[in-house]
């Protein structure tokens, strides 16, 4: 059998291409909610720990810690095979969701916070010299400067662990990886896995590119 | 209740051997994938130097498109794909060919945006006090240029270290391979909650570290 019969096998494409292309949408939907909530709670986070309450934000450094330093494919593992033991039984594509939103809020909430002190001290000085209370100081002054100033490490760090929807393949998802797989112990043919590194490149070197993009033109990393 | 199916002292003694069992091997496949990424970073850095053209897109899209691919991605492909072709990987061939491919293209760009943070003045004034080529790169531009994204190369560092439990999917018994036997044959998360401290045990102290050097970062460019 020649190289391409078994790596690019037409017959093989045909039949598992549309399983791929399916996978292809659950990568981008599980992708889109794990950048929704994930940066959404990191943000959140980030402004809980503005409010300057001692124990609360000793709380919220372990937690951004925990999800630091615990590899995502171990959250995801944990999850979904730890939570049946409690009752709580989670679908695969909702424990990975849950796990790499937890990666992605504790890595968004580091990012946001450090723009947030890294602003000069002026700004807020002068918004409160203007009459503006702290909510309005922070939310109009603060926040969007901060915001501004972490963007190139922001979009970097949310490309590295949307690119973890692949853990997902683990917990039965049948996203990209998943179908692959599945498509390659029906056919007894790599070509599955050839098809799904080119929908990975399909989706992901854009991104790749584009945060490239991002980083020269911010100028900041 | 709780305790009994996450925290049970019992479980957690009889599977403790395994999981440090595992944890020696999470430590060696470390010890043989940063340097390798390493390694194979510093090739690409120093390939995207050249002023021939074709070379430095080669290298460009070589890292954009190893970058592009989930490392995942890249190990089941070596792994179950590369038999077909008549090549029989191990799984430790597997992990280290694709953490090869995945850590290199990471660490080649790290390094390259090191690089040319120097100031070209560097290389000029080397050169002119009659250090090789190689010798200023080596002695003069390398060590700056590593100073200049050390955050980045801690960063990437924990990230791959991280990474090493997905060995657990191509069966190479580390950490988190060993905690998921233990939990399948107890029928029970303990195995595994204990496998999440170890890591974050051993892994906290750089994560406490990173995030200073990075916020002292942030805070000299403003």
């Amino acid at each position: 059998m020649s190289f391409a019969d078994s790596f690019l096998n037409l017959r093989v494409a045909v039949e598992h291409g549309p399983k791929i292309i399916e996978g292809m949408g659950v990568t981008v939907v599980l992708a889109g909610c794990v950048i929704a909530t994930g940066l959404a709670a990191g943000l959140g986070l980030a402004v809980l720990r503005a409010l300057g309450v001692r124990p609360l934000n000793w709380l919220i450094i372990f937690v951004v810690d925990l999800f630091r330093a615990v590899p995502p494919l171990v959250v995801i593992v944990l999850l979904y095979f730890g939570l049946p033991a409690a009752g709580m039984a989670l679908n695969g594509f909702v424990a990975a969701w849950l796990a790499l939103s937890l990666v992605l809020m504790a890595f968004a909430e580091e990012i946001f916070w450090a723009g947030i002190t890294t602003l000069p001290k002026g700004q807020w000085e002068a918004s409160r010299a203007l009459g503006l209370r702290f909510a309005p100081t922070f939310f109009l002054v603060v926040l969007p400067q901060a915001v501004r100033i972490v963007i190139p490490p922001l979009v970097n760090r949310t490309i590295a662990i949307t690119k973890g929807t692949a853990l997902a393949s683990v917990v039965a998802v049948p996203e990209i990886l998943g179908a692959a797989q599945a498509g390659v112990s029906f056919s007894f043919n790599p070509t599955p896995l050839t098809l799904a590194a080119l929908a990975y490149l399909a989706l992901f070197l854009p991104v790749v590119v584009l945060g490239r993009w991002v980083e020269r033109r911010w100028h900041v990393r | 209740m709780f305790a009994d199916a996450f925290l049970n002292t019992e479980i957690l003694r009889e599977a403790w051997p395994i999981l440090l069992d595992g944890l020696g091997r999470t430590a060696l496949l470390s010890a043989l994938v940063v340097p390798l990424g390493l390694l194979g970073g510093l090739i690409l850095a120093l390939l995207s130097l050249t002023r021939r053209r074709w070379l430095r897109w080669g290298v460009a899209v070589w890292v954009d498109v190893f970058r592009a691919l989930p490392p995942l991605v890249l190990l089941v492909v070596v792994y179950a794909g590369l038999p077909f072709a008549g090549v029989e990987v191990s799984a430790w061939q597997a992990v280290a060919t694709g953490f090869f491919l995945n850590t290199g293209a990471y660490y080649g760009e790290i390094l390259r945006a090191g690089i040319a943070s120097v100031p070209k003045g560097q290389m000029e004034a080397a050169r002119s006090l009659g250090l090789s080529r190689p010798h200023a790169l080596a002695l003069v531009v390398l060590p700056q240029a590593v100073r200049n994204v050390l955050p980045d190369l801690v960063s990437n560092t924990l990230e791959v270290v991280k990474l090493t439990s997905l060995a657990a999917v191509v069966a190479l018994p580390e950490l988190l391979f060993q905690a998921r036997q233990a939990q399948s044959v107890t029928y029970n998360a303990t195995p595994i909650v204990a496998a999440a401290v170890i890591y974050f045990l051993l892994l906290w102290p750089f994560v406490r570290m990173l995030s200073r050097l990075e916020n002292r970062q942030l805070a000299s460019r403003r």
